[in-house]
């Protein structure tokens, strides 16, 4: 039990710290490379709680494919050291007071309010099947939601490409 | 008990995977050298099995350059993330029954998830050498990697569906009667292909490929940072094929006279020596064959596959 604790106060803190750092590295490549550790923290931290397969999918689906694009467009971008110049331009330490303050409230409601209840930092698990059976029964609306959604991205991204790729055809002609 | 035999486990499953990465490094010279009518590396030692002792002397002794304009941390990390998801991957690779690290119930996503954090590592390492070859590479093995995930994934599910777990011990448990293979023949052919894409071997070795991409990804690599990225690739070569055999193979199940661990190297080792043939035996595709092979023929049939044995499985159990 005390080892889960530990376990999850740790994941915790890494998955903290990883974020701040995603947040205000300048570099783009940096930047992701703290997002995708911070993903990896909250999927130890799921499983602790005992989602195991919420926490597998975090792993394959936000680590193991959307970060790959987000890192994907930076390397196509092929950003140097201008654009890491013209970030820290773009965010001078003054520009981080006014978010810091806000989101500084946010933190001591979010602390007046967790410290009320009992903290969980370990769950009952939840087996991959109770996921499948829950999603396709009360949630089934908001599955099906998410897929009219995906199906709208891909067709908007046939079309631009489809564009794209009448060009190059009359080009090549 | 059961944690005590995972932590007795962790060893020879890490022993054994590098050693058996490192030999395969010479076995797949020593056999493309057979195909391809000539010896391969037969000098060191008794069938030239200490070649692999001098090349990692060599690799070593070598200076480790690490490119002034590249991203130092980065660069370093790249080898590491490529390596270590794969070796990660292989704690859930039953090789026996109840010889695993892991007996995790999500074992083949947790088998997905470190695969795809071995992505990075291509990807990474393309991106900080700060090389247009490596870039290049990198790029392409992020658009190869990421669609042949999505077929792997989907090629899984129908095992998982007749099978109706997540565990990759209980999957071969499923298998005592038929192996995977004839029911999920299709799954089966996905499988190989995607995992081939996966690990970027030949044919579908495009990141790095050498006659218009210098190396690839691994262009700017030297010393043992070079080493460790061909280890991780054989560990990827191992772990697809332990994999297919676990998946579609029946796992460590077969006739008595043996036992299951050696029934299951059997089998993984006739799938590495698969692979290595295909290596020998296939030109490579150009890239945008590549893609087009997975989007517009991989994709429909697994999903057509999924269909059809989510039906079966629907009619079998009746509702």
């Amino acid at each position: 039990m005390s080892l889960e604790i530990v376990l999850f106060y740790l994941a915790a803190l890494v998955a903290l710290a990883a974020t701040g750092l995603a947040v205000t590295r300048t570099n783009a490549s940096h930047a992701l490379i703290y997002l995708i550790i911070s993903l990896l923290a909250v999927a130890v931290v799921f499983y602790l709680l005992g989602a195991a397969f919420a926490a597998a999918l975090e792993v394959v689906i936000y680590a193991g494919a959307i970060v790959v694009f987000f890192l994907f467009v930076v390397m196509m971008l092929n950003l140097g050291r201008s654009a890491e110049e013209q970030e820290r331009r773009w965010l001078p330490p003054k520009m981080w007071i006014g978010p810091g303050v806000l989101s500084a409230v946010l933190l001591l409601e979010m602390i007046a309010l967790i410290a009320g209840s009992d903290a969980a930092t370990s769950g009952t698990p939840v087996p991959p099947k109770a996921v499948g059976i829950e999603l396709f029964g009360p949630y089934l609306l908001a599955v099906e939601l998410a897929s009219l959604l995906l199906l709208a991205g891909l067709v908007g991204a046939f079309h631009l490409g489809r564009r794209y790729m009448r060009a190059r055809r009359e080009e090549i002609e | 008990m059961e944690l005590d035999l995972a932590f007795i486990m962790i060893a020879p499953v890490l022993g054994g995977a590098l050693a058996s990465a490192a030999l395969l490094i010479w076995w797949e010279r020593r056999l493309l050298g057979f195909w391809q009518d000539r010896l391969g590396p037969n000098r060191v030692g008794p069938f030239g099995l200490l070649q692999i002792v001098a090349d990692v002397v060599k690799l070593l002794t070598k200076h480790d350059w690490v490119p002034p304009f590249s991203d130092r941390v980065v660069f370093t990390l790249a080898p590491c993330a490529i390596a270590g998801g794969m070796l990660m991957a292989f704690a859930v690779v039953p090789f026996g029954p109840g010889l695993v690290v892991g007996d995790l119930n999500i074992g083949v996503l947790f088998f997905l998830a470190m695969t795809s954090v071995a992505v990075y590592g291509v990807l990474l390492g393309g991106l900080a050498s700060n090389n247009k070859y490596a870039l290049i590479g990198g790029l392409r093995s992020g658009a190869q990697m990421v669609t042949y995930e999505v077929f792997m994934g989907l090629s899984l599910m129908g095992v998982v569906l007749l099978s109706g777990s997540f565990n990759l011990s209980d999957i071969v448990r499923a298998q005592e009667d038929v192996w995977f293979v004839f029911p999920q023949a299709l799954g089966f052919i996905v499988f190989l292909i995607a995992g081939l894409a996966e690990t970027h071997r030949l044919p579908f070795d495009l990141p790095e490929a050498e006659h218009e991409l210098a190396a690839g990804f691994h262009t700017e690599y030297s010393s043992m940072k070079f080493g460790l990225i061909m280890v991780g690739e054989y560990l990827g070569v191992i772990l697809t094929s332990a994999m297919v055999v676990i998946l579609f193979f029946g796992g460590w199940l077969g006739p008595g006279f043996l036992p299951p661990i050696v029934w299951f190297s059997l089998k993984t080792a006739f799938f590495v020596c698969g692979f290595i043939l295909l290596r020998a035996a296939i030109p490579r595709p150009r890239y945008d064959q590549l893609m087009s092979l997975g989007w517009k023929i991989l994709l429909p049939i697994t999903l057509v596959n999924l269909l059809a044995t989510g039906a079966i499985a629907l009619l079998r159990t009746g509702a």
